[in-house]
């Protein structure tokens, strides 16, 4: 059992986007921070910093969740992947490509927070039904586009069949 | 905006969870999933001297069932307790409640366990372990107590867990009535509930309701049981006048407090309004044996 005095640091290691990533932070550290001051992702966006606007998601042993709540010590021995960690080898992740041809961003800072809640669903494997786009979408707060393009764009890459038959 | 410090642990299994609640009493909180705690911290609402992580404790991650009782553990999520094929066949309220909870990406993270702990009079869980007569395993350093539900919420995010304890378990009974419904009503979904209600009738095959247990929140400090209304529909089938009264009585003894989302006269309609949803869907699942 480890006792920390309070100022002590705490040793974090996790797998982000693939690479095996060692640091130290006070236990108050917010993985969103963590990521974004310690580990220099910026990609992950902070809006509320206390779980409104979703912003902040990660994707968190494969799950979506929201980085700024938790604690980077609470990261230690998972695999995270944000944003940055989408596009392979310079090649956009279909979801990318499908925000930027349906009009589902405009600023984008809302953006990287609804990718990664996306690409949750998509790796689910099961093809959601609109609705249950606009329910995961309900935990993020787009200010600009008014969610129409953004949903356009995710459907077109979840249920790609429903898209086809949408446009004939 | 960021917490005050505190030190961490991160317990292997209960055994070291217990002696380190133990060890610092009332300065040491736990944190589970932290989807309602960490904006507190965050916020500076609280400043505990130490976090107890109690993440890492895999004994307390499973839901099962055994005796006639689902028993889930604490750190169960909310994703996982509603997509859990258990709680779909045999606890439908609890299927039918749990969307409610805030989003996909906090239900993902936050467990079954901290909402209870918790205690938001207006939170799903809460209500609808009141409404299914729930018990709670809790431990500590002295062992393992149960207790029920029924004498748990003490006030507004006040619970009988003493600050060395830990809620462990939450065992729901299988024989529940066949009829079930959960209504709530929030401004935008995902957003606290102004007022929700959770109902579970045993419906005989002539109409007659048997046993009610209905639960209202948002509207107290604690989730209130609404008791007369139970009572009152003992015996009865539901026609539009038995319904009427039962709602009267329903709110007969909730209270709520105005603030900047609704004035107290508008929760208690949108309460009779819950209330009456819900009976009426609870009473038609329970005619056609759904539950
Ligand atoms: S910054 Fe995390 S939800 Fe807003
Ligand atoms: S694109 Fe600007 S906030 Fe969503």
């Amino acid at each position: 059992m480890s006792n920390l005095s309070v100022q002590d640091k705490v040793k974090i290691s996790f797998s982000i986007n693939g690479r095996e990533i060692e640091g130290e932070a006070e236990p108050r550290k917010l993985l969103s921070d963590f990521i974004r001051e310690d580990l220099g992702l910026t990609g992950t966006h902070v809006g509320c910093e206390h779980g409104v606007c979703g912003s902040c998601t990660v994707l968190y042993n494969g799950k979506a969740v929201r980085s700024c709540l938790m604690f980077a010590a609470q990261a230690d021995g998972s695999e995270i992947q944000t944003v940055e960690g989408l596009a392979v080898n310079g090649q956009e992740h279909p979801l990318q490509t499908s925000f930027t041809e349906c009009h589902g961003l405009q600023c984008g800072f809302c953006t990287p927070g609804i990718l990664m809640s996306s690409v949750e669903m998509l790796n689910s494997g099961e093809e959601p039904t609109t609705q249950e786009i606009k329910e995961m979408l309900s935990g993020h707060l787009c200010r600009c586009t008014g969610y129409k393009g953004i949903i356009e764009a995710i459907e077109k890459v979840c249920k790609p069949n429903a898209c086809k038959e949408g446009e004939n | 905006m960021k917490p005050a410090t505190f030190t961490y642990h991160r317990p292997a299994d209960l055994e070291e969870a217990v002696k380190l609640l133990d060890e610092y009493g009332s300065e040491g909180k736990i944190i589970a999933g932290g989807q309602s705690f960490i904006p507190i911290l965050n916020m500076r609402m609280s400043e505990p001297g130490c976090l107890i992580d109690i993440n890492q404790i895999e004994e307390l991650k499973s839901v099962r069932l055994e005796d006639d009782v689902i028993k889930i553990g604490a750190l169960t999520t909310q994703r996982e307790l509603e997509r859990h094929e258990l709680i779909k066949k045999h606890i439908p309220l609890l299927a039918e409640g749990v969307p409610f909870i805030g989003h996909v990406q906090t239900r993902n993270r936050g467990t079954v366990g901290g909402s209870v702990a918790h205690a938001d009079p207006s939170a799903e869980l809460p209500l609808c372990f009141l409404a299914l007569d729930a018990e709670i395993v809790i431990d500590s350093i002295d062992g393992k107590r149960t207790t029920s539900i029924n004498d748990f919420f003490i006030t507004y995010l006040t619970t009988e867990l003493m600050p060395e304890e830990i809620l462990t378990e939450i065992h729901v009974p299988l024989n529940q009535p066949n009829g079930y419904a959960f209504e709530e009503f929030s401004r935008r979904h995902g957003d606290f509930a102004l007022v929700a209600a959770a109902c579970l009738l045993s419906v005989d095959d002539d109409g007659i309701i048997e046993n009610a247990r209905i639960v209202l929140g948002g509207v107290e400090a604690v989730p209130l049981l609404a008791e007369e209304a139970m009572e009152y529909l003992e015996g009865k089938s539901l026609t539009e006048n038995v319904l009427e009264q039962a709602v009267e009585l329903a709110v007969v003894d909730a209270d709520p407090d105005s603030d900047l989302h609704a004035s107290k006269e508008y929760r208690l309609h949108l309460t009779k309004v819950m209330a009456r949803k819900a009976l009426l869907k609870a009473y038609d699942r329970g005619l056609r044996k759904e539950g």
